[in-house]
């Protein structure tokens, strides 16, 4: 890769670590959320209506992974970023753009989840070697620390950001060359999985509601009827 | 010690602003520990000696041990720890609410935000994305009914915790936070039902020649995912099967 390509993909780094920073560190506005951050890597690079439809197929996987406390989660910022970016370089009509672009960027939450959970201790290594001066009420180390803590995130969602585009674009670029299932059946078998994985998660988050399981078969029916007069 | 009735405004939105970074340093061993003392850190700024003094530095040490709790509710605990220390409650008492906060906090925003608004503000995005809004709308409708909740719940969670101090269980008592999980849930439930069909139509475009398979995958693959529920996540499995429908894209 050349320095000028390297350079044009410089935003899309930032935008990465950026939207990395948001999922736990600061602010978690949510702006990290695929539908957000997928939308603004394709309007990064002029298409935000392609980086919106990467974006709502990875929403409906990331309705599964909610951050519940210590729990482990992919980490959908930068992994969004990468699979916005990547199928919407992909011009309109490619031949399995979205199915390769939605694997890659559910690889890259995958790898984005294992950094979060080295930057946790990483973190706490850290916490540990201030313990001193924080038992001694150091404000100077408290504010230290979390300085540090948020410019490691920050660092970690551009390293995975940077490291995802570099190397799987020309991955990318390869595999679709050898793929010839059209568009349709591509988008179409990606919105299948991805239902599904969506449907299961909202399930389990509403099952134990009283009435809650009438709710989603009555708005389920709503929507294929919404769906069905769709042109 | 003289109580201060109200908190400086620059204060305030000091630790307000800090509580958007309460979870900058989370780590395994004090969770958000530091953050809490990040946060308290311009109120405690109040206290006898000033920042640098005797009180100050108890205090700082005494906030930055283990505290947990769901980053947005942890404002709660902030609002209310000011309080106690500036109005010089025993340290045991401080101590005792450490213990006893985290457990709440964690379980009423877990159920409130992570299992019920997220969720009811990601399927409206879906939905406003299936019935044609830009990309702008779609974001601005998602972000900005997320964020007007979570703001107003940090900026609630530190007037409340603020308001009563020690005694802020009083506020965990508000209707919103005892009953709108479950109203929560029925209208994520509702608002995903109808979205989740919406939007993969807006995703697959024109033409319902596949709709019928579509169907059939996704009944079967939820069914599933809902079966191996805590063996097996629903993302994992889809992502080996994109890997396997590309390589058999590439070998036929």
């Amino acid at each position: 890769m050349t320095t000028p390509e390297l350079l044009d993909l410089l935003p899309l780094i930032v935008l990465g670590a950026v939207l990395g920073l948001d999922v736990v560190s600061f602010p978690q506005a949510m702006i990290s959320r695929p539908i957000v951050a997928a939308t603004a890597a394709g309007a990064l690079i002029g298409q935000p209506g392609r980086g919106l439809a990467m974006g709502v197929a990875l929403e409906f996987f990331a309705l599964e992974s909610l951050p519940f406390g210590a729990s482990r989660y992919p980490e959908w910022g930068s992994a969004a970023v990468i699979g916005g970016t990547l199928f919407a370089q992909s011009p309109d009509g490619t031949a399995a753009a979205m199915t390769t672009s939605a694997f890659f960027a559910l690889v890259s939450a995958s790898v984005g989840g294992s950094s979060m959970i080295l930057l946790r201790r990483w973190n706490a290594f850290w916490v540990r070697r201030q313990q001193t001066r924080i038992a001694r009420g150091s404000g100077s180390a408290v504010m230290t620390l979390q300085l540090g803590g948020l410019s490691s995130d920050l660092l970690r969602g551009g390293v995975i950001t940077a490291a995802g585009l570099i190397l799987l674009t020309p991955l990318h670029e390869a595999v679709l060359g050898t793929l010839t299932m059209t568009p349709t059946v591509s988008r179409a078998f990606v919105v299948s999985i991805a239902s599904a994985v969506g449907l299961a998660a909202v399930w389990k988050v509403v099952r134990l509601t009283p009435g809650a399981r009438w709710f989603l078969l009555a708005g389920l029916a709503v929507g294929f009827l919404i769906a069905g007069e769709m042109p | 010690m003289t109580a201060i009735e109200r908190l400086p405004l620059r204060v305030r939105a000091a630790m307000l602003l800090r509580t958007f970074a309460i979870q900058g340093v989370w780590n395994y061993e004090t969770m958000l520990g530091n953050g809490i003392a990040f946060s308290l850190e311009p109120a405690l700024r109040l206290l006898p000696g000033g920042k640098g003094g005797e009180a100050y530095r108890e205090a700082m040490a005494r906030h930055s041990g283990y505290f947990n709790a769901h980053p947005y509710l942890a404002s709660v605990a902030v609002g209310a720890l000011a309080r106690a220390e500036l109005d010089g409650t025993p340290v045991d008492l401080i101590e005792r609410f450490r213990v006893a906060a985290p457990g709440p906090l964690g379980s009423v925003g877990d159920r409130l935000i992570w299992a019920g608004w997220l969720p009811l503000c990601s399927a409206l995005g879906l939905l406003a994305f299936g019935l044609g809004a830009s990309p702008a709308g779609v974001l601005l409708i998602f972000l900005g009914t997320f964020n007007a909740f979570h703001v107003g719940l940090r900026i609630w969670g530190l007037h409340a915790g603020w308001a009563h101090g020690l005694r802020v269980a009083q506020a965990l008592a508000n209707p919103v936070l005892r009953q709108g999980p479950a109203h929560l849930a029925r209208a994520t439930a509702l608002l995903a039902g109808i979205a989740l069909p919406v939007a993969a139509q807006g995703i697959i475009g024109p033409g319902r020649a596949l709709l019928g398979t579509v169907l059939g995958v996704v009944a079967a693959g939820a069914t599933a995912i809902t079966l191996l529920h805590g063996k097996f996540e629903g993302w994992r499995l889809a992502t080996i099967a994109l890997a396997l429908f590309i390589l058999y894209s590439v070998v036929r």
